[in-house]
């Protein structure tokens, strides 16, 4: 059976050279970063090397990286701790209403501590407007958190006007750039951010390495109290390989980018473009052109994307949905909703994302795919039947 | 994929029964798509025995293949046979639902509960048992 992996959104693989760059710093150069020894120095040699060439990934200064386990912990790590260090200015944070959980469980966990959260909305396409980000500034408000592309719907957000915005009032602006940072171009200065969470995982690199780009003399209260690793913002044991690996697929990720930018794109317009052609009723989720370039999501209306997401796989066929029943917490993506789109045709929500080993073939055998999975299960679906029972209902 | 066992696989992949009865002796629905899962079951009744039994599903592997076992264990049965069924049994049958599958998507005893109380209902003894089952 052919097997199509479409699913890079939920990470990607390591890159043969990506793995090379690892290998070593498992059983030859295993020495602690920390170390004043030989074997330490080849442990610390490619720890900042890889912390230059991940600064160079995002146009930033290689003292600002500071090394993490994952996106997660890099977000963790920014609003809490951005929030704690400022909290003497104020206790009022802004974040938008569709951020990945990191950043927004982060945010419930500060409300707990006595501050306050606003959620900016957004709007169809999953565009957060910058004049609501400035309504919802006051006076005390400290940080603001505003992703820079959302991976379930593939938009990408005004972040530089957005930067200008929290700039005046004077708090501190951080980015998840962790669907953006390896895929597409990110300059930090340009962007005119104060942090940036990025992970590895998303463009090639191993899992378990991401960073915070934390702009100089920005203050952040330590999340790991220990040791002096990471300049004493980050304790613990250096994960060397998983650094070296980071180092490794940004380096390939910044070389590389146009071109794979370019394929992408084009898969992902190819599937957009074919399948409302194939099955009907059907909805691309996220902004038509601010997109990035491997996500084509849709919402497939009168099914539900835990059954259409078995029944691809037993076609070979790895993709994901943001259905409740695909959520362990069985709700519906908070990201489709936050857009305005109803419950039931969340349910249907089907995310292909594009990756290096994808191909137009894989579009092929997509398109060929899907119209027996949705028509079969359009014909066990009660919210069908109604459909076709009630004609003047129009088509969306 | 989500932790399914073979059986409900099985019947994920190959669901009983599936379909709407023209002219019911009773419908039931039962869930709705805000959760995730809803379901409709029909049946038609001969000799107080449960002689057919269809149903449409909307909803995860689970809802599918809980709707494919209750029609299984309702059809040929009594109409007080078929009302004990339960989400409990269901699970039974299908060797086991994941945790947090076990009360959004079991729901086909419910919906087969509403069908058998709606044709009481229009025989016109309507049923006094609570309506909407066990959950």
């Amino acid at each position: 059976m052919r097997e199509v992996y479409l699913d890079y959104i939920a990470t990607t693989p390591v890159l043969p050279e990506v793995l090379e760059a690892m290998l070593p710093y498992f059983r030859d150069a295993y020495g602690n970063v920390q170390s004043l020894h030989n074997w330490g120095d080849k442990a610390r040699e490619a720890v900042e090397d890889a912390r230059g060439r991940v600064a160079d990934l995002i146009g930033g200064e290689a003292e600002e990286i500071i090394f993490t386990a994952s996106g997660t912990e890099s977000n963790n790590f920014a609003v809490k701790g951005l929030a704690i260090a400022q909290q003497s200015k104020g206790k009022h944070i802004v974040v938008s209403a569709i951020e990945h959980f990191s950043v927004l469980h982060s945010a419930k966990t500060l409300e707990k501590w006595g501050f306050e959260v606003t959620e900016v909305p957004v709007d169809k396409y999953g565009l957060v407007d910058p004049d609501k980000v400035a309504q919802s500034i006051r006076k005390d408000t400290i940080l603001v958190s505003i992703m820079h592309a959302n991976s379930e719907v593939g938009t990408i957000e005004p972040i530089k006007e957005i930067a200008n915005i929290v700039k005046k009032s004077g708090a501190i602006f951080h980015t998840d750039a962790v669907a953006t940072a390896g895929t597409i171009p990110v300059d930090v200065k340009e962007m005119g951010v104060d942090a940036l969470s990025l992970a590895g995982n998303q463009f090639y690199g191993p899992k378990g390495a991401g960073a915070l780009w934390l702009k100089k003399g920005v203050r952040i209260i330590p999340f790991l109290d220990g040791g002096v690793q990471e300049g004493g913002r980050r304790a613990g044991t250096e994960d060397v390989p998983a650094i070296a690996g980071l180092g490794k697929a940004a380096e390939m990720a910044k070389a590389g980018m146009g071109t794979r930018a370019k394929r992408f794109s084009a898969l992902r317009d190819k599937l957009i473009a074919g399948l409302p052609k194939r099955i009907e009723h059907v909805t691309v989720t996220g902004h038509p052109t601010q997109r990035l370039p491997g996500n084509a999501s849709f919402c497939i209306e009168f099914i539900e994307g835990e059954a259409m997401l078995m029944l691809l796989n037993s076609q070979g066929i790895a993709v994901s949905s943001g259905s409740a029943c695909t959520s362990r917490a069985l709700k519906a993506s908070h990201v489709l909703i936050a857009m305005g789109i109803p419950h039931e045709i969340a349910q249907g929500s089907l995310l292909f994302s594009f990756g290096l080993d994808s191909t137009g073939e894989d579009v092929d055998y997509v398109l060929e795919a899907m119209p027996p999975i949705v028509d079969r299960l359009r014909q066990m679906s009660p919210l069908y039947s109604k459909f076709l029972k009630e004609p003047k209902r129009g088509k969306k | 994929m989500p932790v399914y066992n073979e059986k409900v696989m099985e019947h994920f992949m190959s669901p009983r029964n599936v379909g709407e009865i023209e002219n019911a002796d009773g419908v039931g629905e039962a869930g709705n798509p805000v959760c995730g899962d809803m379901m409709t079951f029909y049946i038609k009744v001969k000799d107080n025995h449960i002689s057919d039994v269809k149903y449409k599903t909307f909803g995860c592997g689970a809802a599918i293949a809980v709707s494919s076992m209750v029609s299984e264990m309702a059809m040929g049965k009594t109409l007080e046979e078929a009302k004990e069924i339960t989400p409990a049994l269901v699970a039974k049958k299908l060797e086991g639902l994941p945790k947090n599958k076990f009360h959004c998507s079991n729901l086909g005893a419910q919906a087969l509960n509403k069908a058998i109380d709606n044709y009481l209902k229009k025989q016109g003894k309507a049923a006094k048992s609570k309506k909407g089952g066990k959950r």
